[in-house]
């Protein structure tokens, strides 16, 4: 992995780390409804990614898009789509981001540039290239970050869009959150390549491979990554060690994981890391407590707010089909 | 009036939308300058006029392709994205269905998706069975989508204009034969309104209803057909999905009979959806079922008898019409 360790300002850290634990709660809390019942929709588990995601969205500015994944609520919430919409959309409700049209899968808030949530795997990076390809026919001097999983290095829009991307220098991020399953398959019986980074190469493009649960290493390479693309240099194809610590979806069965990958990812875990990391950083255990217990609070008032709004009128199966029908 | 090829009216309707908003622009693969301007010259020029970013050349990569061109949309841009034949949608039918055609609904209609994707095809080239295939009927079937296909110079012109205007995903089929069709020029800004179909012939015994390439052999056995005394209204649908049902069921309404004709393979094509419609809801009126004609259900075959056996015939369009008239 590059050592490409550096210091990170003290603010921005806070907002990593605040970033970080707005994604773990929401990612809590939904596993703890589902659990108990309250709510029963599919939702793809974010526990031991969270860093990643929100590393990578304090690295952009606010203008900046983002094209995720099902498995994307890291991004989305750490990108700042608003509470109570995202929750309003993830119980399928009329005050979602997409009135309860979209769902856990289909997330979309323009407005936080949240460009779309993709259900298909690999089929965001494509859709990227375009979202930049905009910004570099335009000059807006945005840039677009798509993220993805390791087993989306596997399908062929991912190829077709590394190549075209390095072709017209494009201002795109390809951010790889390597969980080492794709699905329900290991990383090893997936790809024999040591790692997904070095396909970069291969397109002429820049590529890194950063341990993504390591604060220190994960949110200069985004830096370093947005830097280039803004400047017109590129793009970049991050790839950020992570682990998923649940199973591909909520309530998938993950038993298939060696105990030895599970004790591994344990000790990787990024929350007790990054904690340790605000300590050292002269961040009191009271600060840092506030912060979560601040966000808890917010989450549930989001989720009360969600679970007492009303749903999509029926009407709305006809509607946004076509411009003629909106 | 100056008369124009379709090849030409297509040029000149992405020419005069690109000159009237910065935010259109082509992508496809060999369509710029270096590259002669695509296979069928129709982005021709347009290089020198409007530069490299906005007439991309790309690599072979339909996916890549559409989905540039879906997010760019989703960024407020207007991009025409070429697939240099239409069996090639085969590559990125996950961009055009799920992503495209979906965007707009199941963002609640925060991302509407206008791109037009221009695509020819057509059998009678020679080209065998992979570069054939007319496959509308796979669009059709899919909610969120225009699918758009011109019969002649001057709707090209039009249909391609309202297209690029559109907000939605339009898939403008063009056919091979069809280029060098010759019209009077319909003049700068002119728009075929997606969604209305032409009356191509009217007529009083039988509603030919079609579009593209097989319009030109309704108009021809309709001309034959009057000569023996029957009188054959021929509709050209223009837009194939969602169709013009109005003009459609008033013509049969008024005729009392139909036949749906198009080059694709006959089984689950447009002409089933037309046929079914009709008989539901003109069933009163109708002195007779609803006839169906398509291509042959195989793959296009090379050897030039066999592909042009393979095409619908004028024989069976005429053998159809009288057999459907026959009670005068």
């Amino acid at each position: 992995m590059a050592q490409i360790a550096k210091e990170i300002d003290r603010d921005k850290l806070l907002d990593i780390y605040t970033r970080t634990m707005k994604v773990n709660r929401t990612d809590e809390k939904f596993r703890a409804l589902l659990m108990g019942g309250k709510v029963a929709v599919m939702y793809y588990c974010v526990r031991g990614q969270e860093l990643v995601s929100a590393a990578a969205m304090a690295a952009l500015e606010k203008e900046d898009y983002v094209v995720c994944t099902y498995r994307g609520q890291g991004e989305q919430t750490a990108k700042g789509i608003p509470m109570e919409k995202w929750w309003g959309e993830c119980l399928g409700k009329a005050t979602g981001t997409c009135k309860g049209k979209g769902g856990t899968m289909h997330i979309t808030d323009p407005e936080t540039g949240i460009m779309v949530t993709t259900g298909v795997v690999g089929s965001g990076l494509p859709i990227a290239n375009g979202l930049a390809m905009a910004s570099q026919n335009n000059g807006d001097g945005r840039v677009t970050l798509v993220s993805f999983g390791d087993g989306a290095a596997n399908i062929g829009g991912f190829h077709e869009a590394m190549n075209m991307a390095q072709l017209y220098k494009l201002p795109v991020i390809f951010l790889c959150q390597n969980n080492r399953y794709g699905e329900h398959t290991s990383y090893a019986d997936h790809t024999d390549s040591p790692n997904i980074a070095s396909r970069a190469e291969g397109y002429g493009m820049k590529g890194v491979t950063v341990d993504g649960n390591d604060v220190h290493q994960i949110y200069p390479a985004m830096v370093e990554a947005v830097a280039r693309a803004r400047a017109g240099e590129g793009p970049t194809l991050v790839e950020a060690m992570c682990y998923r610590m649940m199973g591909h979806f909520f309530g998938a069965d993950f038993s298939y994981m060696p105990p030895e990958h599970i004790a591994e990812m344990k000790a990787e875990d990024p929350l007790p890391k990054l904690r340790q990391v605000m300590l050292d950083y002269q961040f009191t255990e009271e600060e840092l407590d506030a912060i979560v217990a601040d966000i808890n609070a917010q989450i549930d008032a989001a989720v009360e707010h969600a679970l007492a709004a009303p749903l999509p009128d029926i009407d709305e199966i006809y509607k946004d089909v076509l411009e003629e029908t909106a | 009036m100056a008369q124009i090829t379709m090849t030409q009216a297509l040029n000149l309707a992405i020419d005069e939308a690109m000159a009237d908003d910065p935010g259109v622009f082509c992508l496809g693969e060999d369509v710029a300058a270096k590259q002669g301007g695509g296979v069928f010259k129709i982005t021709s020029g347009l290089t020198e006029k409007y530069g490299a970013n906005r007439i991309r050349a790309t690599p072979i990569s339909e996916t890549a392709i559409i989905g540039a061109a879906v997010g760019a949309a989703l960024a407020g841009q207007r991009p025409i994205a070429e697939i240099m034949l239409m069996n090639f949608v085969g590559v990125c039918m996950d961009q055009i269905v799920n992503h495209a055609a979906k965007l707009r609904f199941m963002s609640g209609g925060q991302t509407p998706c206008p791109i037009v994707i221009r695509t020819t095809t057509g059998v009678g080239v020679g080209f065998g069975g992979q570069h054939s295939d007319m496959l509308e009927a796979w669009f059709a079937h899919v909610a969120g989508i225009h699918v758009v296909t011109p019969s002649n110079a001057a709707d090209a012109r039009g249909l391609m204009r309202a297209s690029i205007d559109a907000n939605d995903p339009v898939i403008f089929i063009e056919n091979i034969l069809c280029y060098g069709l010759k019209s009077e020029d319909p003049g700068p800004g002119y728009r075929v309104p997606l969604g209305k179909a032409a009356i191509a012939r009217e007529g009083t015994d039988i509603s030919l209803i079609t579009y593209g390439r097989t319009v030109l052999d309704a108009l021809a056995v309709a001309d034959d057909l009057a000569k023996e005394g029957i009188s054959v209204e021929v509709i050209d649908l223009r837009t194939i999905a969602p169709y013009d049902e109005a003009t459609v069921l008033a013509s049969v309404r008024k005729t009392g009979r139909a036949l749906t004709l198009h080059e694709a393979v006959r089984p689950f094509g447009t002409g089933a959806e037309l046929a079914a419609n009709i008989q539901e809801k003109c069933w009163d009126n109708l002195k007779g079922p609803v006839r169906r004609i398509g291509g042959t259900f195989s793959a296009v075959p090379f050897a030039s008898h066999l592909e042009q056996a393979w095409i619908p015939q004028k024989s069976d369009i005429v053998a159809q019409i009288k057999a459907s008239v026959g009670k005068l």
